[in-house]
């Protein structure tokens, strides 16, 4: 079976064609470099992705925190860990690369601040006025 | 009001502003400063969570904030004065920069002024959508400061128009915080933003992307209700009979950038109808004299990491003029066909390697780009693909051209 891919790895976003049998490539075509057929690999096998968001700080000069995972999780779990992050309140100060969940869902994956949010010496913390 | 001597006054601390900051510093320039607009630096990179910056830059894949941390922590490590809150209000003649910040009204004489404003984003009104006018109707920009800025959700039922990458990432954005994302309709018949925003944005999520189809009404009167669809013909003109409704209570839209350059006119910069930023030549030098801009002031970039190495680019000669060396003459013109939408920078000197930015007019597969001077091909690049959502670059070496006529680009 022919099967067309974009790869999501890199901006260049290669358009792969890949022949394929079961979970097995047979030949590929159009990607510039090999993390083009570690990616079509992966997506027959066991797609994963990276995901974002934000966990609310409380006290802080901002009122989120942004988040990211350390590595990517299954694609069918993304929603599970989306669901697990919401739970989480943080207090000011957060710092970048700061672990927020630790190996979320045992995804062997950790959460990490992706923004530095220092704690607020104004009586308005609370009000957003960015 | 007296003014402030600086050597180089930078308009704008985002990604631009501050790569041009930092490799001025390291360039030996020390009397820099940066004017912000907002509370803290980074620009748009604040609002940008998502990941996927800096792969070219740092070979690594890092969210916005975390990019932009990396230039603002080397601006705090170089010691380089910044004002936040401060807005530009008037670039007048003979390079003076008048902001007004919690400092009061200062004016600034600079020798050298750099241009890194940004861009901002088409609204409904620049594309007259017919209808009416009710709440629920955002930019895709807006819509990710209030969930990722403001902690605000915008809606639960949502349509989006316009293909760019901000709407197909807002598409992710709200389906992961529970938001129904029903369609992405784009007028042209290709899509704007960049094709692994199509996987992972939209196909990941069973998002489904209609090409050639625009809005022709929005409906609802004090929170939007629905809109009405239609396809378009070649003229992107709605095609009778083929509209459908959808119900909605929230319409993003993500239909361009535009860079900002209200104050570039306020000083006579002259703009490129093309990319509407500043003619600029390889120094990344404007018309006048000593105004400097890179960025998506200059033209709306897909990739951050490009924003960098064009700032840091422009540091280099701004640090050259700044130190009295004479910039040369830039009278080589370069000019495109039809296909390509523009080129950066638009003249050299021919005394100089430099490195052309441009962007076609619609996609090509298999194609070659030549740059010729009197109809001679002095350079080909062959391309798998060109894209409109994808800058091109290409290098071209003082030693490659053959005389000192103009330059044109065609691709075919």
């Amino acid at each position: 079976m022919i099967r067309e891919y974009t790869c999501i790895i890199c901006p260049n976003g290669c358009e792969i064609e890949a022949s394929i049998e079961g979970t097995t490539i047979l030949e590929i075509e159009g990607a510039s470099c090999k993390r083009g057929r570690e990616y079509v690999d992966q997506e027959l096998r066991d797609p994963q992705r990276n995901i974002a968001t934000s966990v609310a700080v409380e006290g802080g000069i901002l009122p989120l925190a942004s988040v990211r995972l350390t590595k990517p999780v299954p694609k069918t779990r993304i929603f599970d860990v989306i669901n697990e992050i919401k739970k989480v309140k943080l207090t000011a100060p957060v710092s970048i690369n700061q672990v927020i969940i630790k190996n979320i869902l045992n995804l062997n994956t950790d959460v990490i601040a992706t923004k530095n949010v220092s704690v607020s010496t104004s009586i308005l913390a609370s009000c957003d006025i960015l | 009001m007296s003014a402030i001597k600086k050597d180089v006054v930078i308009i704008g601390g985002g990604p631009a502003g501050l790569a041009a900051a930092v490799q001025l510093r390291k360039k030996g320039i020390s009397d820099i400063l940066i004017l912000e607009r907002e509370k803290q630096l980074g620009g748009i990179l604040r609002q940008c969570i998502h990941d996927g910056f800096g792969l070219t830059r740092f070979k690594e894949t890092l969210s916005g904030p975390e990019y932009s941390q990396r230039f603002s922590d080397e601006v705090e490590k170089l010691g380089i004065e910044y004002i936040t809150e401060a807005t530009v209000i008037d670039i007048a003649s003979d390079k003076k920069v008048i902001s007004a910040s919690r400092k009061g009204l200062l004016e600034y004489d600079a020798k050298a002024i750099v241009l890194a404003m940004g861009c901002r984003e088409r609204t409904r009104g620049a594309i007259s959508i017919p209808g009416t006018r009710p709440s629920g109707v955002y930019n895709a920009g807006v819509a990710q400061s209030y969930i990722n800025l403001h902690n605000t959700m915008v809606g639960k039922d949502v349509i989006i128009l316009g293909s760019g990458d901000i709407g197909m990432i807002m598409a992710r954005r709200l389906t992961l915080e529970g938001a129904k994302v029903k369609a992405v309709f784009e007028i042209q018949p290709y899509p704007s933003g960049l094709p692994r925003n199509i996987e992972q944005c939209l196909n990941d999520y069973g998002i489904p992307l209609y090409l050639s189809h625009t809005i022709t009404k929005i409906k609802g009167h004090s929170r939007l209700e629905g809109i009405t669809v239609a396809q378009v013909d070649r003229n992107l003109k709605p095609i009778p009979g083929t509209e459908t409704d959808y119900s909605c209570d929230t319409l993003i839209l993500s239909v361009g950038l535009i860079p900002e350059n209200e104050l570039s006119l306020a000083v006579s910069v002259e703009l490129d109808n093309r990319t509407k930023g500043a003619l600029v030549d390889e120094n990344y030098q404007t018309n006048v004299e000593g105004i400097f801009a890179a960025g998506n002031v200059l033209h709306v970039h897909d990739l951050v990491d490009f924003v960098s190495l064009e700032a840091e680019n422009l540091a280099e000669a701004v640090a050259e003029y700044i130190n009295g060396v004479k910039l040369p003459e830039c009278s080589i013109n370069i000019t495109t066909d039809a296909n390509i939408g523009y080129t950066i920078p638009q003249r050299i000197s021919g005394e100089k390697d430099f490195k052309l930015s441009m962007r076609v007019r619609k996609p090509f597969k298999n194609c070659e780009v030549k740059i010729l001077q009197k109809d001679e091909v002095i350079k080909t690049v062959k391309l798998k693909k060109a894209l409109p959502a994808e800058m091109l670059h290409i290098k071209l070496e003082k030693t490659q051209l053959k005389s000192l006529e103009d330059i044109k680009v065609v691709i075919a």
